[in-house]
């Protein structure tokens, strides 16, 4: 059981990462490249009809998580406090420069909210790269300090940052030079992802320049994901042990590699959703092969003191998990319907739908 | 330690507080949307449609006001109530989750269709979306009153040698028989939201005279929703409730109603005075004999235990605040019942838009409900403590273990600056769409 609701969850994870994804990534590009209102406008009826259904799966994936393991929920919501209730502001602040912008015809106004949308996004994007950094890098459990636990071993609490910003520190902090380059991968990988998203649901004028834009960054993922693959060694981070004992395992990163390299024929597609298809590939293999790595462990520890947090220590007992299959499973199904629908109905191109216009 | 209880306390009255706004009014909303909308198909007047695309515009806001101050609700149950959610996920997870799978998908993706898919879908269609995006607020609204229920009164539970909670009754948690009572309640009073609020813009366009063809609509309907929900929210659902209280939590009820002895021959209904907590008595008593036993157990002699019969330990953490604010909620719900009822009245004898006291009153109590709303809110949590589950677990016992008091307090502070502009800027724009009215939105 705690098996199966590891897999949904880490589903619903990606998913989410792969939807909202697109709309950070929209708001990225709409804070670099959109120059005139009529770029803006394709950006935000881009994402207009989706991205307030997208957030529902980073609360459903949050329901999941509190219902099947509730003591890692516990453990790093505590321990991640600061961090996450900044990312609480960053998505209200870019909820409101999303749905407040078109409602005053007002240069000052629109320039507000233009910018709290652009860069709201582009710091959540930052925010989930560091921190998948900080779950691969894992925590000091139990806050361990000269070898004695000072909490119960499954808690612990880490400040934004410690003044070495190292990765190997005894008291981490959540951004260190470690997490801050995956956070950078997260930016640039949520920007090609974005921009595949406009190319795929707009006609916009901005187009042609997004896929050199997309080709470019794709050159740059490339230099980020060789300097994070060469950098493993300074933390203590196996990734391969998992990958040799179950060599099954090697889809998750072939699946990112197919994504990845997908991309650089982003200038010759002829069909404006292909680029989408590949960065989320590589969006859903990057995610995967990363908590495959540390499987079955979800939050590491970072002292010998206190074990890590593994999906057997968290899960919920097993009634609730078995009775919430039957629920789930029902749900999961009506929320394939809605998708199908919603998706029929706002197919195609995006340009019409008049999205904040009021 | 006693810093950090109260940010973290602080913080999630504050933000819960502010977010309940919110949900209150697209809840009963959604329904009267439904109403004008399932009118027009029936009818084909136009207005009924331009009607409930204009409150469409009003419930889009508030929707997503309710959305982005709803998240942090459910991030700080880990955030700061980590020790609470450990000992209790394995089975609040389970409502929380199914409201998460059930219901936000729901109202998310048809209220992107019900807002743009108008002309996509034709107006048979366009009422099935709103109908459920109605559907899935009012099931959000079930889920939760599931939680808070179990809360109140625990069912289908056991407690392991750990101190964990675990589930071993799925269906204990919604034959609770909390549940029905509370969940009802709080629809109807979130309907009396939002028929004090439509009713309100109507009588105000009327007042203003502006907008007169739809202030007569919004008014007209806003009043007989209103009339009907206020009798409702008292009785039987608002009855019911109380039962339960003194059912279950006897000592809250005593404290909610003010009692502090026990009287023989039945006690009386308080309706005004000042509870005294150091000499254990109510000062500046206004009250009537043996009603409250009567309303309590229909019988006028009933004995009703006051609090001096009951340990302190066990007494509510807050009595004023939990005695004023059962009393708010009874007296504003008694006087919404009285003012709609005049409303109704002079309807009925086709006076109602004429008779500008009514208007005015109508338009001046709009805020009102909210109030009354969060009293009775107030009234269910400040009863439950100092428990967090009753009798069960106490508050103090729930908090994440290894957040600073300093850390919250910070938090707290960037929630109640952010909240404020959020406020000021959902006003705001709020009066712009009453101030345009419904005809003018059409283009």
């Amino acid at each position: 059981m705690e098996l199966f609701w590891y897999i949904v969850l880490m589903t619903m994870l990606a998913v989410y990462v792969i939807l909202d994804g697109y709309d950070f990534g929209a708001g990225i590009i709409h804070l670099f490249f959109a120059k005139t209102e009529k770029d803006k406008k394709a950006i935000t009826n881009a994402i207009g009809p989706f991205w307030d259904a997208n957030e529902v799966w980073l609360i459903a994936s949050g329901g999941v998580l509190f219902f099947a393991f509730p003591t890692l929920y516990a453990s790093s919501f505590s321990g991640f406090y600061l961090p996450l209730i900044m990312i609480l502001w960053l998505l209200i602040f870019r909820a409101i420069g999303l749905e407040l912008r078109g409602q005053i015809h007002n240069k000052m106004w629109e320039a507000v909210w233009d910018k709290a949308f652009g860069i709201s996004s582009l710091l959540l994007a930052l925010f989930f790269g560091v921190a998948l950094g900080n779950i691969v890098r894992g925590v000091n459990l139990g806050i361990v300090t000269d070898g004695v636990s000072t909490h119960e071993p499954h808690y612990f609490f880490l400040p934004l940052w410690n003044p070495t910003f190292s990765p190997t520190a005894e008291h981490l902090g959540i951004l260190d030079w470690f997490t801050i380059l995956l956070g950078i991968i997260g930016v640039v990988s949520l920007t090609i992802h974005g921009a595949n998203w406009i190319i795929f649901k707009t006609n916009s004028d901005l187009n042609n320049k997004l896929k050199k834009v997309v080709f470019n960054l794709n050159i740059a993922l490339l230099v980020l994901i060789i300097i994070s693959l060469s950098v493993w060694h300074v933390i203590d981070y196996k990734p391969f042990k998992n990958f040799l004992n179950d060599p099954w395992l090697w889809i998750f990163p072939l699946i990112t590699f197919i994504g990845h390299f997908g991309l650089f024929k982003v200038k010759s597609f002829k069909k404006d959703g292909l680029g989408f298809l590949f960065s989320s590939l590589f969006l859903f293999g990057g995610i995967t092969t990363t908590v495959a790595s540390i499987f079955p462990k979800v939050l590491p520890s970072t002292n010998d003191v206190n074990p890590s947090l593994t999906i057997y220590n968290v899960a919920a007992h097993e009634y609730g998990l078995t009775v919430g299959v039957y629920w789930f499973v029902i749900a999961v199904v009506l929320v394939a319907i809605y998708m199908v629908i919603q998706y029929k109905v706002f197919k195609g191109k995006m340009d019409d739908v008049g999205y904040g216009e009021h | 330690m006693e810093d950090m209880l109260f940010y973290d306390r602080m913080q999630f009255a504050f933000t819960i507080t502010f977010h309940y706004l919110f949900p209150q009014l697209t809840m009963g909303l959604s329904l009267i949307i439904v109403y004008f909308k399932g009118k027009f198909l029936y009818n084909k007047i136009e207005k009924y449609n331009d009607a409930a695309k204009f409150w469409m515009k009003i419930f889009a806001l508030n929707f997503a006001m309710g959305v982005v101050t709803g998240i942090p609700m459910e991030f700080q149950f880990g955030t700061n109530w980590a020790k609470f959610s450990e000992l209790t996920g394995g089975i609040i997870g389970q409502t929380l989750a199914m409201e998460g799978m059930f219901s936000f998908f729901l109202e998310s993706s048809f209220l992107g269709l019900f807002i743009f898919g108008e002309k996509l879908l034709g107006h048979k269609l366009h009422f099935v979306t709103g109908f459920l995006v109605f559907l899935g607020s009012w099931a959000s609204g079930y889920l939760i009153i599931a939680t808070h229920s179990w809360m109140q009164h625990p069912v289908g539970y056991e407690i392991l040698e750990n101190g964990k909670f675990v589930l071993n009754n799925f269906g204990a948690l919604f034959s609770n028989p909390w549940l029905l009572p509370s969940y009802l309640h709080n629809q109807v009073a979130s309907l009396i939201t939002a028929s004090f609020v439509v009713g309100g813009i109507g009588a105000f366009y009327i007042l203003n005279n502006q907008h007169n063809e739809f202030g007569k609509i919004f008014l007209k309907t806003g009043v007989v929703f209103g009339f009907i929900s206020s009798i409702l929210v008292a009785f039987p659902t608002g009855d019911l409730v109380a039962k339960n209280v003194v059912k279950h939590q006897p000592v809250t009820f005593a404290a909610m109603e003010g009692i502090f002895e026990t009287e023989e021959g039945g006690s009386e209904i308080i309706l005004i005075g000042q509870p005294n907590i150091q000499d254990k008595k109510l000062d500046n008593k206004i009250a009537v004999p043996n009603i409250l036993s009567f309303l309590t157990y229909q019988k006028w002699d009933a004995e009703i235990k006051g609090l001096n019969e009951f340990d302190a330990d066990k007494y509510p953490l807050n009595i004023p605040g939990l005695y004023y604010a059962y009393h708010i909620m009874v007296g504003l719900g008694t006087i919404f019942i009285g003012l709609l009822f005049f409303a109704v009245v002079q309807l009925f004898r086709k006076k109602l838009y004429q008779t500008k006291w009514v208007l005015w009153s109508i338009l001046f109590l709009l805020p009102f409900p909210y109030i009354a709303n969060t009293m009775g809110w107030y009234t269910a949590e400040l009863g439950r403590q100092p428990w967090l589950v009753y009798n069960l677990l106490r508050t103090s016992a729930g908090a994440s273990p290894t957040v600073s008091s300093g850390n919250t307090l910070f938090t707290l502070l960037g929630f109640i600056g952010l909240y404020l502009l959020l406020g000021l800027l959902f006003l705001i724009l709020v009066g712009k769409i009453i101030n345009k009215g419904p005809q003018l939105l059409k283009d």
